[in-house]
């Protein structure tokens, strides 16, 4: 079975071209069903492999299908590798991507480019497996690339907006400034170790010890990380990206495209545990985004935009597990993040959708009667988020939480400063959206109603996957089995067991539970005791809240440093390169050729006498010429 | 020494002829003495390579005279039909008058 790996793409990738090619002639319904039924073949071949890799000995099987390039020292196979790692990746990918299929059947039945949409997330979901399935950098990279090109598709989804064009392009160009770092590292791991092929390079960096080369290498993945994955300072288009429809958001923004960044980490761990200096600006960025996030989620109105924020924040989190070296601990909260994020994001669209398409939180309220299926998984995705025992969010962000404790309790600190807000804002959005009576117009108010069983099913099973993810990663000292840790072990080439005792580890559990618990008590007293309400009116926001709530005003910094100053060199250009110095060498040109010839046209008189004369004068002076030589 | 007259009076002669066609050409502004002088000068030519062709014995100069007149012959054919339309046209055949490609 494992030889058929190539299967899992091939199938989203056929669909892709039956929907593409004759979306427009078949039935919505067929388009779907074709769609949803090519991701489930896959996560059927994914299952069969993930269980035959399981009962195999051999932990990483390169399966090559055909020679890509070769062209003298560059050789590239195309070829896929099955291990742990990718296996695992491939159900998050498959399974994730089948439920919101369904999902998207019911979200999307009223929309005319119904067909174009299925077509553009099975062709990301075909990216998205060739990116985790590839045995070398240059098919990630193609992967990359391709579900770069995917969720720009999306975002711009409804096309006719332009608002929401440009944040397609937003999001495409602040991916571009990350591919190129993850570019150039591909190109100097080509340089240093003569192949782009995992195994051969990973052989090659625990053989040698450059380890500036190796920091180098590392910092530039990061930087393609950094883009993909919405770190600090390229995190900004992410929250734009919320334009999309919002299945786009759960299985793009948020359950997988976002987590490349940290599967590309992980799948060159051996760079970031030789380089301690990368780690360390790995695990900054990561506890700094995870913060900074955070604190702007805190005030956002838009339901979407606050779980935008929280995904970067969370995207955060991994990224300083993984900064701290624990690499199975960031793809266990990858997955458990999965389902709650995906859960949220389809639980706002089943909001979104019986709002009649509203998304401020300040005209929404009292659901909870109208949507009993949305606010029951809703409410377990949020308990799971906010990391309250035994919910799956508990257990990944406490592994990384005990790690980075670990490793620096300053980090530990804000890390645990992040996960706390998170149980706030995403406490507040539960309150202001479920509780309390309805702020919406009559009509909103008489259009409400649950969303079809095509939307609550996958709801459903997403709520179960978050209530018992927990179990994947149990904490080794309550002495139950770490299957995550277990698993991944083998492509983890660097091990670094923990030395805590388990005091320590309970006491750091026991905080993060309070914490959390209080948290949720503080937002119950404001939003539910106090019955505060978010400001109706932008402009009444004052101080820290104002700052807060226009993102600390980071597009406008952007805008100013970079913008402005590239539209002013780009004005500059145009009007004194082209316009003055271009153009005046071509005008010039121009000029002077009329000039002389205005001046030589006098010589032709038209006098035949004259011409002669000329003529005659001429052979004198050639045969003056000829005799004196 | 042809027939006792030295080389160089030949060479003279043709000399004479041809300045004299060439200056008629200058100066002259019908169309037809204009003929006439070109022909002259083509004479003065023909004139030498015959005094050559007897010198060095050697009949090629000779052909060469006849495929002269013959082109000039036909040279005249065409430039006098031309001059035929000219006077046509404007009722003279003083090549000053023909400078309209001056504008």
């Amino acid at each position: 079975m494992i030889k058929l790996v190539a299967l899992i793409p091939l199938f989203p990738l056929l669909g892709f071209i039956i929907n593409g090619f004759f979306g427009k002639k078949i039935s919505k319904g067929l388009s779907g069903a074709i769609a949803s039924i090519a991701v489930l073949a896959s996560f059927v071949v994914a299952l069969l492999i993930f269980f035959e890799l399981e009962h195999s000995v051999q932990k990483s099987i390169p399966v090559d299908l055909f020679s890509w390039i070769n062209s003298d020292t560059l050789k590239i196979p195309f070829e896929f590798l099955v291990d742990p790692l990718s296996s695992w990746f491939l159900l998050i990918i498959t399974g994730i991507g089948f439920l919101i299929h369904i999902y998207s059947i019911g979200y999307m039945h009223d929309d005319e480019g119904f067909a174009r949409f299925f077509t553009y997330l099975n062709l990301f979901v075909f990216f998205m497996l060739l990116l985790v399935l590839g045995n070398n950098y240059l098919i990630m990279f193609v992967g990359w690339e391709g579900v770069g090109l995917c969720s720009y598709l999306l975002i711009g989804f409804w096309f006719k907006n332009t608002a929401y064009n440009n944040a397609a392009k937003k999001a495409f160009i602040m991916n571009r400034i990350g591919d190129l770092g993850f570019l150039l590292g591909i190109i100097l791991i080509f340089v240093t170790y003569g192949s782009i092929s995992y195994d051969e390079v990973f052989s090659g960096v625990s053989g040698s010890g450059g380890t500036g080369t190796i920091t180098a290498i590392a910092l530039l993945l990061f930087i393609g990380a950094m883009g993909k994955s919405a770190q600090l300072p390229l995190y900004t288009w992410l929250p734009d990206a919320m334009a999309g429809p919002t299945p786009v958001s759960a299985l793009i923004h948020a359950a997988t495209m976002v987590t490349a960044g940290i599967y590309m980490v992980v799948r060159s761990n051996v760079f970031y545990s030789i380089s301690a200096e990368a780690s360390h600006v790995v695990a900054v960025v990561g506890v700094a985004t995870a913060l900074f996030a955070a604190t702007i989620g805190l005030f956002q109105n838009d339901i979407k935009k606050v779980l935008a924020y929280s995904t970067v924040s969370q995207l955060g989190l991994m990224f300083l597990g993984l900064g701290v070296g624990a690499y199975s601990s960031s793809v266990f909260h990858v997955t458990t993040h999965a389902f709650f994020k995906a859960l949220l994001f389809l639980g706002a669209g089943s909001v979104i959708h019986a709002m009649g398409g509203e998304q401020d939180m300040r005209k929404m309220g009292g659901l909870k009667k109208a949507l009993p299926i949305t606010f029951a998984t809703m409410l377990i995705g949020t308990i799971a988020i906010s990391g309250i025992p035994p919910f799956s969010g508990f257990f990944s962000k406490d592994e990384i939480l005990a790690h980075t404790y670990e490793h620096s309790p300053t980090l530990w600190f804000f890390g645990q400063v992040a996960s706390m807000l998170t149980a706030f804002y995403m406490f507040r959005l539960l309150y202001l959206t479920f509780y309390r009576n309805f702020r919406g117009t009559h009509e909103q108010e008489h259009h409400l109603h649950e969303s079809p069983k095509s939307m609550t099913i996958p709801l459903i099973v997403l709520a179960i996957l978050s209530v018992l993810g927990g179990v994947l990663g149990f904490p080794e000292f309550w002495g139950l089995p770490n299957w995550m840790h277990h698993h991944l072990d083998p492509i983890i080439l660097h091990k670094n067991p923990s030395t805590m005792n388990h005091e320590q580890e309970w006491i750091l559990m026991a905080i993060a539970v309070v914490a959390a618990a209080a948290t949720i008590y503080f937002a119950y007293m404001i939003y539910i005791k106090n019955k505060v309400l978010p400001e109706a009116k932008d402009e009444n926001l004052k101080g820290i809240k104002k700052l807060i709530y226009n993102k600390y005003y980071v597009d406008e910094v952007y805008d100013a440093l970079i913008r402005k100053p590239v539209d002013l060199l780009g004005t500059v250009f145009y009007k004194f390169m082209d316009l003055q110095v271009v153009d005046g060498i071509v005008n010039g040109v121009g000029n002077a050729v009329n000039g002389i010839s205005s001046v030589v046209r006098k010589a032709q008189t038209g006098h035949i006498g004259l011409y002669i004369f000329c003529m005659v004068l001429g052979i004198i002076l050639m045969l003056f010429y000829s005799f004196i030589k | 020494m042809l027939n006792g007259i030295p080389i160089n009076y030949y060479i003279m002669l043709s000399a004479v002829l041809f300045i004299i066609g060439v200056v008629g050409v200058m100066a002259r502004r019908n169309a037809i003495i204009i003929f006439m002088c070109i022909e002259l000068m083509l004479n003065a030519v023909n004139l030498l390579l015959v005094a050559f062709s007897t010198l060095h014995q050697d009949a090629s100069g000779q052909v060469f005279v006849f495929f002269v007149m013959a082109v000039a012959a036909a040279e005249v054919a065409v430039g006098l039909a031309i001059l035929a339309m000219v006077y046509r046209n404007l009722k003279s055949i003083d090549i000053d008058l023909l400078s309209r490609l001056k504008n």
